[in-house]
């Protein structure tokens, strides 16, 4: 489509600033592609005969004589099997040196699946690290991101979740990644020997901003091409969304929009919604799971992004560096997963809700006994236990470098409960601490 | 001749439009591209430029694009057939939709054309007749409904005809009509109301009393809602509002159930039309789903739609209310719907409010919240609707201007609080900071005594005055230690903790303790009150954290009992027994 005959060609822009182009023209769409001098650019307003275009790469350099021509189309990708090993930039160009691929081109960004479309999700996925698997289970369809500081070791989490979850496509949207943490991905992704079953878009630290725009919905489109007409289970690993919404800012500001929280334009609850509403579990099978970081500065989650994603998102994981054990944890307060119920006690163990909250509840009560010692407090008894129980909690299972299946899981607690407590202090439903009580400690 | 336009500008889903005739605001209109016809709404006119809000993805559209306009304002097409549909922000209905994903441009009818309904007349010919009025019965999903002289009749009527007891479909003439001059109308089963017009078709608006029950004790003891009574849910994500949302819309004691998913997660939705289909509806034994009606527009459909479908859900409530009906509304989230808002009047470029919300944000909210309430009908007969919304706050900030404008016409206010979600403390409603005015309405009073008895209320306020004295408490010995305050002061402290362990805390996933009927509410109230009315004597505070912790577990227990079985007997002995240790009892 890209050369219809006679195509018009614009040579006079009238505007032009760091992110945007505006020249008069006829018969465009909105959302239409456009060439500026070769670079892509995407139609934003439309006033009459005057088109605002934003420009992917920036306008440096672009002079008000540029040559322009629109495309007649929204931007596309083109989906088939091939896509499974291939590597490409935010265009859905390859950058990996491999040949264009062939396949059916459709239009990225489409419509929302119909809810009653749609199929509860319930299926486990398992991670073998168990402050996710224990207390917050993740389940196929999900979407859920990791809420972390830069310096925190997220990536290899994900990577390490994305090696051990069963799943037919890993694809990996990288919006803003630094080259290494790239190398990184596609170092962990052959080492494996999963190749085969990556996809990876990527914008690094290296490319233009605006340009990771297009980078989530080029992920979801080959996501939902597997999902929809391969009945594939598909997990998308999207990082970073802040470096997505902080591209959205720049556009925004640039068409002089009135910004509300944080900077961020008005619309920014409904354009990350769009993106993570394409997790879906189908009812013949296919699924698309996404596992995002959203990073945060200074902790601070009421940030517009982190504070509209977790809105948006079925729960968030928080790592925590645990100075006792010196080790990085998932951090069992802050972290939830929403959809864990669909799953804990049905497609785990019985006794796994209440093990769960029974033992997230000890170790707020060693939170609780760490403040009494920070004040200079004497600790009772059960203090000091509680104190013991976290220390070994943090380091058996909420530790990231642990890798055990749940049933392994709610033994391990079900020991150190017999360790530091009377079955009457756990708080769980008597038949239960009957049934799974370890006899001898 | 109907008005035509032709588009002039785009941006995202806005659109200006030129026009050749007259145009109402928020009248409807249809813009045609690439064969697709998109509902759009009017917004703003100014001059010649008409601004519309287009309820789809405005892709491809390109200046000249032609639209005709309807002549009438975004409507709902009201009647029997509508209870267990799922429909979206306009009514169409999802399930009719062809293919996985939404279509641009595709509308589904809200009914059955073709299916037959047993109707029973009410009138016959001869009555007299007003808007309203009830004219005859049809039975859907046990409930009993009414076909309703139309909503739009000025003056009134006389019953011309009317078919008899029999078989018929929601577009066949069941009634004539006639009016004093002679003018005759032809009445089926099907009314057209405009959302944003409030249905008024009733004699008087009543202050509310009779309890709404919701089996979730935190609201029924501590801070009950009413039928007709208006409630509202801020709190920051993860502390729970869906999930209680879920339960009240699963266990209160309403006729029918709307529930309006508002720019919220599709899942959520899915696993209301996953699990009410299976789930029996506690009052009446039959499916939960029978009585529900969802309208989803979830936050990756469009956003202006969004805006509409509280709109929409509010108006199928209306339609039920006058036919006498208990109808409960819960919104998820009414924050998403003023975001939405937001949006628009961001891209219209009008001056901004509070972070950045539109100026009239408080009046659109105060008007809506107003169309609920407890109603005396034309024929004496009572109806109500009940609101319940819940509000997503920015960074969990209760400054936020939804928050602090639905605080000012909601009568209960149920916080949930990130710290209590925290410590997994659910129902994470803060038992302080909550409130629900219907507690000093004499009306209520007065109810409840009847029903319960005249010391349920002040045995509700002595229960509140302890939880804030304990967390007073808790505080002190947070800065003193443990050690620093009289012994009395942790008897007290965990007086408070054993309220709220047994009273307050509820889990919403056990099939026992999630939904508590009054009775056994009323049984939690006085065992809690009896105990903390009780002297204990304590030498040191360590026996007193032990002991209490056993009191607590013994009750928790209890809690996961059947009502009154062996079991629950059991513990309350061995209860007995615990309490009669550190007591002259």
């Amino acid at each position: 489509m890209t050369t219809k005959a006679f195509q018009k060609i614009y040579t006079k822009i009238n505007q032009i600033t760091k992110a945007t182009c505006t020249l008069k023209a006829q018969d465009v769409g909105y959302d239409e592609l456009a060439l500026i001098d070769g670079r892509l650019a995407q139609v934003v307003k439309i006033a009459g005969d005057e088109i605002t275009l934003q420009v992917f790469q920036g306008t440096n350099g672009i002079p008000t004589n540029a040559e322009v021509v629109f495309l007649g189309k929204a931007p596309t990708l083109k989906v088939g099997e091939e896509l499974a090993g291939r590597f490409f930039n935010a265009y859905g160009d390859p950058i990996d040196g491999g040949p264009p691929v062939e396949g059916r081109e459709v239009e990225i960004g489409g419509p929302s699946v119909n809810p009653v479309r749609r199929k509860q999700p319930s299926e486990l996925i398992a991670t073998g690290i168990s402050g996710i698997d224990l207390n917050n289970t993740l389940v196929s369809g999900q979407k859920i991101p990791f809420f972390a500081d830069p310096d925190q070791p997220f990536n290899q989490v994900m990577a390490t979740v994305a090696m051990r979850a069963k799943t037919d496509k890993i694809i990996l949207g990288g919006m803003g990644m630094t080259y290494d943490d790239y190398l990184y991905f596609k170092n962990v992704f052959s080492n494996a020997g999963a190749m085969d079953r990556i996809i990876c878009f990527m914008n690094t630290t290296e490319d233009p901003a605006v340009e990771r725009l297009l980078v989530p919905d080029m992920a979801l489109t080959a996501a939902e091409y597997f999902a929809v007409e391969k009945n594939e289970k598909v997990l998308v690993l999207l990082s970073d969304m802040t470096s997505y919404a902080d591209a959205l800012a720049i556009v925004s500001n640039r068409m002089d929009q009135i910004p509300s929280k944080d900077s961020m334009p008005g619309s920014l609850y409904s354009d990350l919604a769009k993106i993570y509403e394409k997790a879906v579990q189908f009812p013949e099978g296919g699924s698309i799971t996404i596992i995002a970081v959203t990073t945060l500065s200074g902790d601070d989650i009421t940030h517009a992004v982190p504070d509209n994603t977790g809105y948006i998102t079925e729960g968030q994981l928080f790592l925590r560096r645990d100075s006792d054990i010196g080790k990085v944890i998932v951090d069992p307060f802050r972290s939830l997963s929403r959809l864990k119920q669909l799953v804990n006690g049905k497609k785990t163990r019985a006794d796994h809700p209440q093990v769960m909250n029974a033992a997230v509840r000890l170790y707020a009560d060693a939170s609780n006994a760490k403040t009494k010692v920070e004040n200079g407090f004497d600790l009772t008894d059960y203090d000091e236990r509680t104190l013991s129980f976290a220390r070994d909690y943090s380091d058996k299972l909420l530790a990231i470098d642990v890798n055990l299946d749940t049933t392994e899981m709610l033994d391990v607690t079900w020991n150190l409960f017999a360790k530091y407590f009377n079955p009457d202090e756990v708080n769980i439903k008597a038949s239960i601490v009957e049934q799974y009580w370890p006899k001898e400690v | 001749m109907a008005t035509k336009g032709k588009v002039s500008g785009v941006i995202a889903n806005m659109v200006t439009l030129k026009v050749d005739g007259p145009v109402a605001q928020n009248e409807i209109c249809y813009i045609e591209t690439g064969g697709d016809r998109l509902m759009s709404e009017v917004i703003k006119v100014a001059g010649e430029d008409v601004y519309v809000q287009v309820f789809e993805s405005t892709r491809g559209l390109k200046i000249g694009a032609p639209a005709d306009f309807s002549g009438h304002m975004l409507e709902v097409t009201l009647g029997p057939g509508m209870l267990s549909k799922n429909f979206d922000g306009l009514q169409n209905d999802l399930d009719k939709m062809k293919g996985v994903f939404l279509k641009r441009g595709e509308y589904t009818y809200p009914l059955d054309n073709d299916r037959l309904w047993r109707f029973e007349p009410i009138v016959k010919a001869g009555d007299k007749v007003c808007a309203s009025a009830w004219l005859g019965k049809v039975e859907e999903n046990f409930q009993p409904l009414k076909i309703m002289a139309p909503f739009t009749l000025e003056g009134e009527y006389t019953v011309k005809s009317i078919v008899p007891d029999g078989e018929y479909r929601i577009i066949d003439t069941i009634a004539v009509l006639e009016n004093a001059k002679g003018d005759k109308i032809d009445v089926n089963m099907i009314q057209k109301w405009p959302v944003k017009v409030a249905m008024t078709n009733y004699v008087e608006k009543l202050r509310p009393f009779k309890l709404l029950e919701t089996g979730v004790r935190l609201i029924d003891t501590l801070n009950p809602i009413v039928e007709g009574g208006t409630g509202f849910i801020p709190g920051p994500f993860g502390t729970g509002k869906t999930v209680l949302q879920h339960s009240i819309s699963k266990q209160a004691e309403a006729d029918i159930v709307i529930i309006a998913a508002c720019g919220e997660r599709a899942n959520e939705v899915v696993e209301i039309f996953t699990e009410f289909p299976n789930l029996d509806d506690p009052h009446t034994g039959r499916k939960l789903i029978e009585r529900t009606i969802i309208v989803a527009n979830t936050s990756n459909m469009p956003v202006a739609a969004r805006e509409a479908s509280v709109y929409t859900a509010m108006t199928i409530a209306e339609y039920y209310r006058s036919m006498g009906l208990r109808v409960l509304l819960m919104a998820d989230s009414t924050s998403r719907w003023a975001q939405a808002l937001r949006e628009m009047s961001n891209r219209m470029e009008e001056l901004p409010g509070p972070d950045a919300f539109p100026m009239d944000i408080s009046s659109i909210i105060a008007n809506f919240y107003s169309r609920s309430g407890y109603v005396i009908l034309y024929n004496g007969e009572q109806g109500s609707i009940t609101f319940i919304g819940t509000v997503s706050p920015a960074g969990g900030n209760l400054k936020d201007p939804v928050v602090e404008n639905t605080k000012k016409v909601a009568r209960c206010f149920y916080s949930l609080e990130q710290e209590r979600a925290d410590r997994k403390r659910y129902p994470a409603i803060n038992p302080i900071d909550s409130y629900s005015k219907y507690l000093d309405y004499p009306e209520f009073e007065k109810y409840i005594s009847e029903r319960i008895n005249d010391q349920w209320i002040p045995k509700v306020n002595e229960l509140k005055t302890l939880l804030l004295r304990g967390k007073e408490i808790a505080e002190q010995i947070n800065i003193l230690g443990d050690d620093g305050v009289p012994v009395d002061y942790h008897i007290t402290f965990w007086k408070s903790e054993l309220i709220d362990f047994i009273l307050l805390q509820q889990d919403a996933f056990d099939q026992i303790d999630a939904v508590t009927p009054m009775e056994r509410q009323e049984s939690i109230v006085n065992r809690v009150i009896d105990i903390c009315r009780l002297d204990f004597k304590f030498d040191n505070f360590l026996d007193v954290i032990d002991y209490f912790k056993r009191v607590i577990n013994l009750c928790k227990q209890m809690n996961y009992q059947v009502f009154e079985s062996d079991k629950y007997f059991e513990y309350e002995k061995q209860l007995k027994e615990l309490i009669a240790e550190r007591t002259n009892a």
